[in-house]
């Protein structure tokens, strides 16, 4: 894009600036428009699960509900407790949904089309999603109030629980893709199974890594099975309890932008990014944003699947599973691969 | 330029930002600000083209290390008037270790003006290798060069966690722990039984 500014006369740095803006822009506004409608699909695949009709009022099927509920939440008053710590808990929401955005500067859609195509992306998107636990954390200390404190608690230990077996299963991954740029690392499986299933979910030693990774998911984004932070029977509404209006509405976007980043990151990580999930002929005219997004949409699928079915996990529970089954495990399989490797590729 | 102007808004806002780790009265503040201190230490490091070191700063200090000072410190009751009591019992300790961080700061200064030191570059083993990523030079110097000094650091860290855990383990045996794999191993012909009992006369389990 920055060629294109540089066509209509501009130097480079001031083609290079508008060009990323247009690029942020590109990103931000999609996404929005997508957890708008992502919010409307969760809750009408919770529904039909739950043999309910779902929103199904406002604009043709409720297209328009998230739109609605938007307008509402904007028109609200913004209440702030009057025993809350007024800047930080300002700012946590703020916080929120930064670094919901932040990371997708670095997610590839198809081949090319990437904010910034850095050597460190899956690095970057470590770095980022460590960080939303920062807003959870400081609303919860904001609010001054013993619901959200509880929370806070909860997500800190939780989200460093399940950051450590993330880590080592990307390790695996970027062992055999070799790299840590996602755009290479999507590149890597082409073909990975058989010679034309492109994915890295083929692969015997790396497919339960995927479904670790996608539990793990659950939980960093703290989705149902482990949403312990907002468990409504013990918590209320957790660090949103004393939240309103559009503070309220930046935690539940970031929430969102989160769960799909989670999904992208499914994508892009085992299942082949823009790459047809087959090698073959025909499969390659679709476009390949159309195969991240169908991919992506699969897996928030598998999001909202799990939430109108599984029961929420104890506490104790959650931490169990987190450090004594995929801590162990996913070390195991970096041992596992790292040796495979050693013995087909680099011996 | 551009560079310059960056370099100078990550700077003045590091040294701000370390400046009220120190001054804010509230502990959950100053935990906050070391956090914003280490995003633009990172910030800096970007800006010298080492991005790896960059990214795991932000990773282990702001996505770990910090982490874990704001849930420690979240969760203190602190007496403002005690930590004050206490002020000038350890004021010649802080005033003894700001004279030697100043000495230090100053003796750093002179040999700086005394001529530019050259790091790594003696016999090339720690200069940049050309054509090749961060990760890639740090992973060859790490993995061929430091063998042997890089796996006695996790020797050393492995020794000082299962050093943690054994200080501060204790085993109960008053709680009553979730047993998986009892659970799942358990048939309902174990767990339930059939009894008629004789009318008035009840069953005992």
């Amino acid at each position: 894009m920055t060629a294109f500014f540089q066509s209509l006369g501009m130097n480079y740095e001031w083609a290079w600036f508008i060009a990323t803006i247009c690029g942020i822009l590109l990103i931000a506004l999609p996404l929005m428009l997508a957890v708008a409608m992502i919010i409307y699909v969760d809750r009408k695949v919770w529904a039909a699960i739950n043999l309910r009709r779902g929103p199904n009022v406002v604009g043709p099927f409720g297209l328009l509900q998230s739109f609605a509920d938007g307008l509402k939440v904007f028109l609200q008053e913004t209440i702030v407790p009057s025993a809350a710590n007024k800047g930080i808990f300002l700012l946590a929401p703020i916080v929120t949904f930064t670094v919901a955005l932040g990371a997708w500067a670095v997610i590839p859609f198809d081949a090319g089309v990437v904010l910034a195509d850095i050597n460190v992306g899956l690095l970057y998107i470590l770095a980022i999603s460590s960080l939303s636990v920062y807003g959870v954390v400081m609303a919860g200390w904001a609010s001054n109030s013993k619901y959200p404190f509880f929370s806070a608690m909860r997500a800190s230990a939780q989200m460093i629980s399940y950051e450590v077996s993330i880590g080592f299963i990307l390790i695996c991954v970027v062992l055999w893709a070799g790299t840590f740029n996602l755009t290479e690392i999507v590149n890597a499986q082409k073909g990975h199974g058989l010679g034309f299933v492109n994915g890295y979910f083929f692969n015997i030693l790396l497919f339960p890594m995927w479904v670790m990774f996608f539990i793990s998911s659950l939980a960093e984004t703290q989705r149902v099975p482990f949403d312990l932070t907002e468990a409504e029977s013990e918590l209320v509404a957790g660090y949103q309890t004393e939240y309103s209006s559009m503070s309220f509405a930046l935690f539940w976007l970031g929430e969102y932008a989160n769960i799909l980043l989670m999904c992208s990151l499914n994508t892009i990580l085992f299942f082949g990014g823009w790459l047809p999930p087959i090698d073959w002929a025909p499969l390659y005219y679709v476009p390949g944003i159309i195969w991240f997004l169908l991919k992506t949409f699969f897996f928030f699928f598998m999001f909202s699947w799990v939430m109108a079915t599984v029961p929420r996990y104890r506490y104790d529970q959650l931490m169990r599973l987190g450090w004594k089954i995929f801590l162990p495990i996913s070390l195991l399989f970096v041992v596992l691969v790292s040796g495979w490797l050693m013995f087909t590729r680099y011996a | 330029m551009i560079h310059t102007i960056a370099f100078y808004l990550f700077a003045v806002l590091l040294i701000a930002s370390a400046m009220l780790v120190i001054m804010s009265r509230n502990p959950v503040h100053s935990v906050l600000w070391l956090i914003l201190a280490f995003f633009n230490a990172a910030g800096l490091m970007v800006l010298v083209g080492a991005e790896f070191i960059a990214m795991l700063l932000v990773i282990v200090y702001v996505g770990a290390v910090a982490v874990l000072f704001l849930f420690v410190v979240m969760m203190l009751d602190i007496d403002f008037a005690e930590l004050r009591a206490g002020f000038m019992k350890n004021a010649p300790l802080g005033v003894l270790i700001a004279v030697v961080l100043f000495v230090e700061l100053f003796v750093g200064l002179v040999i700086h003006g005394a001529g530019e030191l050259q790091l790594g570059a003696a016999d090339g083993t720690a200069a940049t290798i050309e054509g090749r990523s961060n990760i890639e030079s740090i992973g060859a110097l790490l993995y061929g060069e430091y063998l042997f000094l890089f796996e006695a650091a996790g020797l050393i860290l492995l020794v000082a966690m299962i050093g943690a855990i054994v200080l501060t383990h204790r085993e109960r045996t008053d709680t009553r722990g979730q047993k998986v794999a009892r659970q799942v191993a358990r048939r309902p012909e174990e767990a339930t039984v059939n009894v008629k009992p004789e009318i008035g006369k009840g069953v005992s389990l």
